[in-house]
């Protein structure tokens, strides 16, 4: 079944969802990738309100529209694992609720979103056009200067973004299982 | 139509659409998976997003990848690498492409995708003037075996071959945004089998090909690795699910009598190709 995810995403909605969820975002959601981790973690001031909020482990390809407005041709998700290092901190300190990304992260992470309620949805890795096109607006843009575009802190509002709940805010991690099974199927396998 | 143009449209379709074949394995697996469950709806969400990247004409990734061109012989001097990184500019700046080649040493950009080694061409026996286009996701993924490898029980044997290649599987799970193909060369040296290997992917997913006493072991064993690769449980993504892989091709090389290496070039479910003529 899919699930509405409507921002902001209170902690009662997020801790009901389990891994394996499908999930629709619509409203706000911020880009975030290594520069802006590692800014975090150096005690760079957040530019934008986390609070019940979503991050998205993403570098847009975003032109100008020859204005003051930026278009979006491309914003498929990027691999969380170089991640890993800073974000149980980034969940505790700024009360986000989604994280977005491909791959999966760390048991810190997984522990992290266990205890402050928060969950990691999985991105469809390679779907640029699509999830271009599930931004319906460029809000804004924080950090342009100081990162560049590709790492820049993009201001999104999205309708109907989707993804799967791939680690839950109740230790469930759909990684850890698929892991786990394949690693027991191959060696059934390899007699 | 002039050669440059040919080639600029060549981009354009293959950075923006699937090969027939790719798309129509897609659409087979998806409707093998147990409907509402996270491998059906990743494989729902590539084919929304191939169907619109194609009605765009934009990328259908973001990481339009490196570009391996492969020209005939005979159009050496039609085709010229001058023409062809020509195209590739005209290709990045209409969006085709993006700005995606970096200096390994400086970190500064060739904006437009074009400097010594870049694209890569071959010059080869192959029809016409065919482009392979590869994300650097999927090419982090790729590996290298040397048997025997006691690790694995792997010995210089098909089986050993096996083994190896299902470890590979078992290793890359979804990180190299699977449903993945494998390229493979059994034997050759280092180099030469990482280009044979690649060069696997080249071939459509749904080839005919007349088995004879020469090929009968290797499609014996691509079909078997196929099989036993989708009964890993690893599945789109590596969320789960009934295709990990949608294809395996495997090719092989003499070698010398010291060494025996396994080669995979693992391909995300983007494998973005296509030709034209010269």
């Amino acid at each position: 079944m899919l699930r509405s995810l409507d921002f902001p995403f209170d902690e009662r909605t997020v801790r009901s969802l389990k891994a394996g969820d499908a999930v629709s975002i619509s409203g706000r959601i911020y880009t975030g990738r290594d520069k802006f981790h590692k800014y975090f973690a150096d005690g760079g001031r957040l530019p934008v309100d986390f609070k019940n909020g979503a991050l998205f482990h993403c570098g847009p390809v975003c032109v100008s529209d020859g204005k003051d407005g930026w278009r979006v041709v491309a914003a498929g998700p990027t691999t969380s694992v170089r991640e890993n290092p800073y974000e149980p901190a980034f969940i505790a300190a700024s009360g986000v609720r989604l994280i977005i990304g491909k791959g999966g992260m760390d048991a810190q992470t997984l522990a992290a979103c266990k205890k402050y309620g928060a969950v990691y949805i999985q991105a469809v890795g390679g779907a640029g056009a699509l999830y271009a096109a599930a931004v319906r607006k460029v809000a804004g843009v924080s950090l342009l200067k100081e990162f560049g575009a590709a790492e820049a802190v993009w201001h999104f509002d999205v309708e109907d973004f989707r993804g799967i709940v791939a680690m839950d805010s109740h230790g469930n991690s759909l990684f850890d299982k698929v892991q786990q099974t394949s690693a027991n199927l191959l060696s059934s396998l390899s007699t | 139509m002039k050669t440059v143009d040919r080639i600029v449209k060549l981009i354009g379709d293959v950075s923006s659409s699937l090969p027939t074949d790719v798309l129509a394995s897609l659409k087979r697996v998806g409707r093998k998976e147990t409907k509402g469950s996270p491998a059906a709806v990743v494989i729902d969400t590539i084919l929304e997003n191939c169907a619109l990247a194609k009605k765009k004409r934009v990328p259908l990734c973001q990481d339009t990848g490196t570009l391996a061109f492969y020209v005939n012989e005979s159009l050496r001097r039609k085709v010229t690498p001058a023409v062809i990184k020509r195209a590739v500019a005209i290709a990045t700046e209409r969006g085709y492409l993006r700005k995606n080649c970096i200096d390994s040493v400086t970190g500064f950009s060739y904006d437009d995708n074009c400097t010594e080694g870049a694209p890569v061409i071959h010059y080869c026996e192959r029809e016409g003037v065919t482009l392979i286009l590869k994300g650097g996701g999927s090419e982090n993924m790729s590996r290298q075996y040397s048997l025997p490898d006691s690790s694995l029980g792997a010995g210089r044997d098909l089986e050993g071959v096996r083994k190896c290649i299902l470890d590979a599987v078992q290793k890359i799970q979804g990180y190299g945004c699977a449903p993945g193909i494998l390229g493979i060369c059994i034997g050759g040296d280092r180099a030469t089998a990482y280009e044979v290997a690649k060069e696997q992917l080249l071939r459509p997913l749904d080839e005919k090909v007349s088995v004879t006493s020469a090929n009968a072991a290797l499609l014996k064993l691509e079909k078997r690795i196929l099989k036993e690769a989708n009964s890993l449980g690893i599945g789109p993504m590596g969320l789960g699910g009934k295709t990990t892989l949608l294809g395996v091709k495997i090719a092989s090389r003499p070698r010398v009598p010291a060494s025996f290496f396994v080669t995979i070039a693992y391909m995300c479910w983007a494998c973005r190709r296509g030709s034209c003529e010269g």
